[in-house]
Formats: structure tokens, C-alpha cells, sequence
């Protein structure tokens, strides 16, 4: 498993599962579907990653395209990382 | 007048225009009504009598807004169930009200499949989604949503009535005093008494497009609903609130003039960076009820705004709604909820029920056509909360919130008489979470309570004393709960002590605990 990949799926596991479950998530769930984050859940989940990753997440990138599922989260890092040197 | 009428009105009036918008399903008026009459056939069919009770568990979506009006169509009293409901509540409410048909999506049947054997009552589920085939499992027959439309798509008629106004409508459960939900009684008279004056107040045409990411199972949400039926407005469902930047872009996109919130809606749109003022000049109005908005976000949400009409209001399930404040009263008494809602009175009562004068902390009371029958098949609750109004026979409704009225009759809430908390604009009563953490072996004591947060208005905090010699960590708490409580009522923090603080009788004591409460 990709350092980020893990680093996620720790935080999403601790933080919306509360440390179990995990082995039920898949990369490609949708965290609105399964019912993991509300709208708190995504206000969480952007403090991390900005803090994690060291990124600035502008209001326009909250959609479900970038943060509903692992591997949205994954992608999403990945470029704001290669914009960020 | 009957609830479904409002749908069968507009689609006389407004056969060709779009009704409900959910993702990229677009609905007209007449689509809807011949899908909902369809369904109601179907139901009929299926053996629902009048009166018989019809639970709707699914997201915000077409299919929802469908199963309300097909079951009233039905002359069924229908119920909407949290989405976010496990499955060991979903049977007590089934059970509670011996529901014969559950109308829910195919991606939830797994989780179902076993508390499905501990609802007796329950004769049909109808499956949105994708299902392979219809299926007979024990005493239940499973059925698919779509199958029924197709099945009954000669059947466009409008059902027969079978039922007058004061029938029930809906059955619409809140959290309970003693830890299990009621449901409170709604009739049709009821509902429509309240969809009307609050479309009269928020003057509501059918050129409204209103969006809404409110659950249908919450009243505010549902009723969105409702009153763009009668209003032959267009209605936007959203399914939730988690990504704001997607309804703002909805917002924009679709000219909505009606714009629905909870304060925890109203805080994090007021934490986005890139919202400026201005943006939605067509949106007239929006509005704020479950908790008062602080002061600095009403001013706030004036500043981005600047064309929308802003009003606050106050309500509780067992009425619906009690007062709101003119948008024009806002700037100048912004900590009030205003005054009586069209055709409805209010006033505030000593601990003896005596009228109390301004200025004087009692609790309020309301009178009208919109107060609930009571809760179902409770009739010791019912009594504490329904009591004899001024006319023969007639029922008041006492609060039990503690209101003062200042000299011109303006309302303002002072605080609960019990501990209900309100978070995220839901009620919870901390006795349904603390039976829930008593279910845990380790914990020996248990207090729930409501503390101060900025976006949720109060956050839920459980303070517990585990058994002797028993370890627990918050997170094992945290995950007891979210298995069995909606995800609104999971603790957000646990903190471990070594006793509780007692009253002289031995009972907890919550306000000895030293936690700020905050609400309003």
C-alpha cells in the first residue's frame, strides 16, 4: 500500500469508522453513499488534509469529485501535491 | 382539504412544469402525479387499507417524494425514516406503529436482511433501485418500485378517496423523553393548516424554485416538499449538505429563490472562503428554524445576501411551526422568533397556567388547527404535553420551552424546561443515547448532554463512570453508538470521571458537571 493510501485510510478508519470496519471499505466507495461523513465529516476530513499535506483547499474544490472516496482523495493530493513544489 | 391534493392541484394547474429536480432527474407536475398514482394502485393492490401505515426509508430522492403522495393517494398515513436510521431503531418504529409496508432502496436490503425477521407486521417492501425479481421471503413478498409502475401504468387515475381531513396523514417520530422515539400524529387538516399559513407568510407562488438538502424525515425537510406542491413551485432535493460548494453552484445554476437552513448550514456556508456578496441576486428568501441564529452570523448572512429576505423561526414537530420573525424585524430584533405564524395563537403560562404578561419567563403554548393528535398510542405523554384549551374538547399544546414576549408581542426563547439537546438542528433526547451507552457492560453511569460548539449549536458529550476494574476508550464508545443511534446522535466526545455529581435524591446531576451548555 502507497504511503498516502495508508495515511487515508487510517484517518477515514479512526476518524468516521472509529477504528473498525475497515476491511469493508473499499478505495472506491463513496463516503456519502455508506453513509461515513456528513457535513461536519467533510470540514474534518479538509483539516486534515490541509494539515497533513500541506495544501490550501479552495472553496471550490469541496465537491465529491475530489474528497468522496479514498481513491478521489488519493488523485486529488497527487496533483495539488505536483502544483505545490 | 386532503395533503395529496396539493400535488393534484398543481398538476391540473401546471401539468408541464418541473415539479422536483433530484441529481439529473427533472419531473414535471403531471409526471409525478401519474407516477404516484400509479403507485398508489399499486399499493391498493398490494391489500393497504385506509389508515394502514407506510414507512419510506430512502434518501432525499424521487422515489421518496413519490412514496409520500402515492400513500396518501393510498388513503395510507405514511412515515419518513432518517436515512441514517439502524436497523434495531428501524423495527422499533415499525413495530412501534405496525407498518405493513416499507417502501426503501435495493443498496439497503442487505444491511435490513435480518431485523427484517423482527418486524411481524410487515407484509410488502417495495425497492427502489435495482432489483433482480420480485421475491417471497416468509410471510413478506419484496417487490420492486419500478415493476409496480410498470405493472399499474393503465391505472393514471386519480385513486378514490377514503379518507376525510381530520384522518391521520403522517406519523412523524422525534426523539423521546424516555429513550424510545414517538411518533406524533398528524391528520391532513393538521399538515395543510400548516403548509398554508407558512406559504402564506414566506408568499410562496409557483414561480418558486426552492432547493432543499434538509432529510425528509426531519419536518422542515419534508415540508419543503409539501408547500412547493401547493405552490406549484419547482423543488430541488438535494441528499445532503456534506459539499456546500455543490448546492451553491445548484443555487446559481437553477435561479433558486428558496433557500431552507439549520444554523449548522448557516455556519459552515459562513466559513467558506470564496463566497462573496452579491452572487444569488434572484434568491428571495431564506429561512432559519431548529435553533436562533447568533447574532453575528444573521449579520453575516445579511452582508452576502444582500437581496434575500432572511427569516427566523421557531417550531417543534408537534405543531410544526409557531412563529417567524418579518424579514423587516430582523435588524432590529434579531434575537427574537418573531410572532404567530398566520392563524395560530400563542401565549405564555405560569407553573399553574395562568397568562403571564411581557416580560415574564413561562412556557409557551400554542393554539390551532396545525397541533398534532398526539403521539402514537402514548396516551400518558400525550397529556403532559396536550391540554384542554379554551373551548370544549379543544387541545392546546404546552411547549415546553420557555419563552418571555416583549411589549409589542415578540417572541423570544429562553430555554428548555427539560434537557432535550438540539444539535445540527435535530432534536435528541439524551435518555435515548444514555440507554444506548447503558447497553455497554463497562459503563456504570452515564450522563448526556449538550455542550457549546460553533457549528453544530450544541454538541453531544457523554460523561460516563465505567465499572470497576473495566476499561473503555472513547472510541470503542463511539462505535457502540454509531452502530445503533443516527449519525446525528453519536457522541462527540466521551469523557471518563470517577463519579457523577448526585442531586440530594441520587439522581445525576447534569448541571454540577461544570460543561458549558451553550444553545440559546
Amino acid at each position: 500500500m502507497q504511503p498516502i493510501e495508508q495515511q487515508l485510510r487510517q484517518f477515514v478508519i479512526n476518524n468516521f469508522l472509529f477504528g473498525q470496519g475497515g476491511d469493508q471499505l473499499s478505495n472506491h466507495d463513496s463516503f456519502l453513499e455508506k453513509g461515513i461523513v456528513d457535513s461536519t465529516g467533510v470540514l474534518e476530513l479538509v483539516a486534515f488534509l490541509e494539515d497533513q499535506y500541506r495544501i490550501k483547499i479552495e472553496d471550490e474544490e469541496l465537491i465529491p469529485a475530489n474528497l468522496d472516496s479514498i481513491d478521489s482523495l488519493i488523485r486529488f493530493i497527487e496533483k495539488k501535491a505536483q502544483r505545490t513544489p | 382539504m386532503q395533503l395529496e391534493q396539493f400535488l393534484e392541484r398543481s398538476a391540473g394547474r401546471f401539468p408541464e412544469k418541473i415539479a422536483l429536480v433530484c441529481g439529473d432527474r427533472r419531473l414535471t407536475y403531471r409526471e409525478i402525479e401519474e407516477q404516484c398514482n400509479r403507485l398508489a394502485h399499486g399499493l391498493i393492490a398490494s391489500g393497504v387499507q385506509r389508515g394502514d401505515r407506510v414507512a419510506v426509508y430512502l434518501d432525499n430522492s424521487v422515489e421518496a417524494a413519490l412514496s409520500i403522495f402515492a400513500a396518501l393517494k393510498a388513503g395510507a398515513v405514511f412515515l419518513m425514516i432518517n436515512p441514517t436510521t439502524k436497523t434495531e431503531k428501524l423495527a422499533y418504529i415499525l413495530n412501534n406503529c405496525r407498518a405493513t409496508v416499507l417502501i426503501t432502496h435495493a443498496k439497503k436490503l442487505d444491511a435490513l436482511k435480518d431485523g427484517l425477521q423482527q418486524m411481524p407486521h410487515l407484509r410488502n417492501v417495495i425497492v427502489a433501485g435495482t432489483m433482480i425479481k420480485a421475491v417471497e421471503s416468509g410471510a413478506k413478498r419484496f417487490v420492486s418500485l419500478n415493476d409496480l409502475l410498470i405493472e399499474h401504468d393503465t391505472s393514471v387515475g386519480v385513486p378514490a378517496k377514503r379518507c376525510i381531513d381530520i384522518d391521520l396523514a403522517a406519523l412523524i417520530y422525534t426523539s423521546g423523553s424516555t429513550g424510545n422515539p414517538k411518533g406524533v400524529m398528524m391528520t391532513h387538516l393538521n399538515m395543510v393548516t400548516a403548509a398554508r399559513s407558512i406559504t402564506q407568510y414566506l408568499e410562496n407562488t409557483h414561480d418558486d424554485i426552492i432547493l432543499s438538502a434538509l432529510p425528509l424525515s426531519f419536518d422542515y425537510g419534508l415540508y419543503q416538499v409539501l408547500m412547493g406542491f401547493l405552490a406549484g413551485a419547482t423543488v430541488i432535493l438535494e441528499p445532503s449538505f456534506a459539499y456546500p460548494q455543490v448546492i451553491l453552484e445548484r443555487l446559481s445554476s437553477e435561479n433558486v429563490t428558496g433557500f431552507p437552513l439549520v444554523p449548522t448550514m448557516a455556519a459552515i456556508l459562513l466559513q467558506m472562503k470564496g463566497l462573496s456578496p452579491g452572487r444569488f441576486p434572484r434568491l428571495r428568501y431564506i429561512t432559519n428554524t431548529a435553533a436562533a441564529l447568533p447574532p453575528s452570523h444573521i449579520e453575516r448572512l445579511r452582508g452576502l445576501f444582500p437581496a434575500t429576505r432572511i427569516y427566523s423561526m421557531y417550531g417543534l414537530t408537534e405543531c410544526k411551526r409557531v412563529s417567524y420573525l418579518p424579514p423587516d424585524q430582523l435588524a432590529i430584533r434579531p434575537s427574537s422568533v418573531g410572532k404567530a405564524i398566520p392563524n395560530t395563537e400563542v401565549y405564555i403560562v405560569d407553573e399553574r397556567g395562568g397568562r403571564v404578561g411581557s416580560g415574564t419567563v413561562g412556557e409557551l403554548v400554542v393554539r390551532g388547527a396545525h397541533v398534532m393528535k398526539g403521539y402514537w398510542e402514548k396516551p400518558e405523554e400525550t397529556d403532559r404535553v396536550l391540554k384542554p384549551g379554551p373551548l370544549p374538547g379543544e387541545k392546546v399544546l404546552y411547549t415546553g420551552d420557555l419563552f418571555r414576549m416583549d411589549g409589542e408581542g415578540y417572541l423570544y426563547f429562553v430555554g428548555r424546561k427539560d434537557d432535550i439537546i438540539k444539535t445540527r438542528g435535530e432534536k435528541v433526547s439524551p435518555k435515548e443515547v444514555e440507554a444506548v451507552l447503558y447497553t455497554l457492560s463497562e459503563v456504570k453511569e452515564a450522563a448526556v448532554v449538550g455542550v457549546e460548539d460553533p457549528i453544530l449549536g450544541q454538541a453531544i458529550k457523554a460523561v460516563l463512570v465505567l465499572a470497576d476494574g473495566a476499561a473503555l476508550s472513547e472510541r470503542d464508545v463511539m462505535r457502540h453508538c454509531a452502530a445503533r443511534l443516527e449519525d446525528f446522535m453519536v457522541p462527540k466526545s466521551v469523557e471518563f470521571r470517577s463519579s457523577l455529581p448526585k442531586t440530594t435524591t441520587g439522581k445525576i446531576s447534569k448541571r454540577e458537571l461544570g460543561l458549558p451548555t451553550g444553545g440559546r
